[in-house]
């Protein structure tokens, strides 16, 4: 079992050289329950990353708490796997290595760590790359070896900042299927940020969307397309109907968020 | 010729070697046709039988191993302490903020003005040219080693936290492997230093070594002698860096591009 529970969690970053402070959060609640795949969307600079930087621990709330199954979130640990925008594969370790990083701080032995990161090597179709380096794999290749390297160290929950914000449109369709059908058999709960409302949508049971800065959750939708999804499940009167609300909502806060900057 | 335009690898080593050719012409010609008196600047040919001479003749060779061997002494004491040092440096604010100030004016002393006190402390001994090179180096890779270290990039550390590592983790395996391309280059820039600080350190008591037949030559006016003297220090330098690139390729295959 594994729920995340945010409570009351506001994020303010103090003022440099007496600049006012700056609202990157307002105080928000959101429960997800186990196997939960949500995604966040909302205008860049809504606090988005921010409240998933803060789950991760790598940033602490200036108010409230985050709880992980009943156990509050101070720090970054490995029951919170983290798969970044940018390529954050450690360059000078092999694609084998970098899934086998977290094993390894971990202390699994070799035979099971070696066993593990063949599973995954597999999973994400990249066994004849095993021996590369990230310099020598393209921006999907990376990110599917990011996810992997995340996922073999079997987190509770799975947290994904933009990760395919990268790359280019065929390719992120592609990654969008592989780790909606990763999810479909580890049922893992999910947390992922994105500001493509089609991907939000495609990927999710439960799109949360925030308003403009300061960020607050504007509306929580979920999604009851059935599984196991293609791409195209895209194009059908469902997915069109959510695509309209949804990009309704984000239009307003768009907006909002374009005269705010006007008017700084 | 278009601004950073790439030129094929012949006509690289040819534009390189050009350079050379002009160079001895040019020094040539103002030697054989005297415009240059030879006592102030022997010409290219006379310079190349006095190295002969002194290879064969006087143990030139025995002189260019006892620099070698100080350098690289010298050099590799002050790697051992520096890298450490820089490390922890980088790593660490508090650590950083004990030692920085200091080494930042440590840097800046002269380290050939440190040989007359070194004279007096260590004697003119094996001990004080090993020291001459210590202090020229040291505080150099100390602090570029911390700045290198400091400037890993944030979120490889950072995913490296949301994998679970811990200090020590972050530290052996992600800060060290990543600068480490980087302070190999920086032991190859100091080490290209410390060649200057050893031959001032033999110009000054000392009775072998490169830079002790350099003063030598200068007694007798032979100043074919010095020049093959320098031109053996840049050969040298030149294939040390050659080996160090190398090296650097050979452990490093990941940060090529």
């Amino acid at each position: 079992m594994s729920e995340l529970l945010i409570d009351n969690v506001s994020r303010i970053f103090p003022g440099a050289r007496r600049r006012a402070p700056t609202r990157a959060l307002e105080p928000t609640n959101l429960t997800i329950p186990d196997n939960d795949f949500v995604t966040i969307i909302g205008p860049s600079g809504c606090g988005k990353s921010t409240l998933l930087r803060l789950v991760a621990g790598l940033d602490q709330p200036t108010t409230g708490q985050i709880l992980l199954n009943g156990i509050p979130v101070s720090e970054p640990g490995p029951d919170r796997g983290m798969v970044f925008q940018s390529y954050t594969l450690f360059p000078w370790l092999t694609v084998a290595d970098n899934i086998a990083f977290g094993l390894r701080e971990k202390g699994t032995p070799v035979h099971q760590r070696t066993a593990i990161v063949r599973e995954w090597l597999v999973r994400i179709d990249l066994v004849s790359f095993e021996h590369h380096y990230p310099k020598q794999l393209s921006g999907g290749m990376q990110q599917r070896t990011a996810i992997a390297r995340a996922l073999a160290n079997d987190p509770a929950i799975l947290l994904l900042d933009e990760p395919f914000g990268a790359l280019d449109n065929q390719t992120r369709a592609l990654m969008q299927e592989l780790l909606l059908d990763i999810w479909e058999r580890e049922r893992k709960t999910v947390l992922f940020v994105t500001h493509d409302i089609e991907e939000a949508i495609f990927l999710a049971s439960r799109v949360v969307v925030m308003t403009a800065r300061p960020g607050r959750i504007k509306a929580d939708v979920r999604i009851d397309l059935p599984h196991p999804r293609r791409y195209t499940i895209k194009t059908s009167p469902e997915f069109s109907a959510l695509k309209a609300r949804l990009t309704e909502e984000i239009r307003a806060e768009v907006v909002l968020a374009d005269t705010a900057d006007r008017m700084s | 010729m278009k601004p950073l335009t790439p030129i094929s690898n012949t006509v690289r080593l040819g534009l390189g070697i050009l350079f050379f050719v002009l160079f001895f012409a040019v020094w040539g010609y103002a030697t054989f046709a005297g415009y240059v008196s030879k006592t102030f600047l022997a010409d290219p040919l006379t310079m190349i039988e006095e190295g002969w001479l002194l290879l064969t003749k006087h143990g030139f060779l025995g002189d260019i191993g006892i620099t070698i061997w100080r350098v690289v002494g010298g050099f590799v004491l002050a790697a051992l302490v520096a890298i450490p040092i820089g490390i922890l440096m980088g790593a660490y604010k508090p650590i950083e903020a004990f030692f920085e100030p200091f080494v930042s004016f440590a840097r800046y002393l002269p380290a050939s003005a440190f040989i007359p006190l070194l004279i007096l402390w260590a004697g003119i001994g094996e001990l004080q040219k090993l020291l001459v090179i210590f202090i020229g180096s040291v505080f150099q890779i100390v602090l570029m080693v911390a700045v290198t270290v400091a400037t890993v990039r944030r979120d490889l550390v950072e995913a490296a936290m949301t994998l679970g590592a811990r200090d020590r983790g972050i530290l052996t395996r992600v800060l060290i492997p990543a600068s480490a391309p980087d302070i190999a280059e920086i032991l190859r820039l100091v080490l290209g230093w410390a060649w200057t600080y050893v031959i001032v350190a033999e110009l000054i008591g000392s009775s072998s070594g490169i830079g002790h037949m350099i003063t030598d030559s200068q007694a007798l006016l032979a100043t074919g002698q010095i020049i093959f003297g320098i031109i053996v220090i840049g050969v040298i330098g030149l294939i040390s860096d050659f080996l160090f690139k190398w090296g650097n390729r050979q452990l490093f295959p990941w940060s090529l591009a």
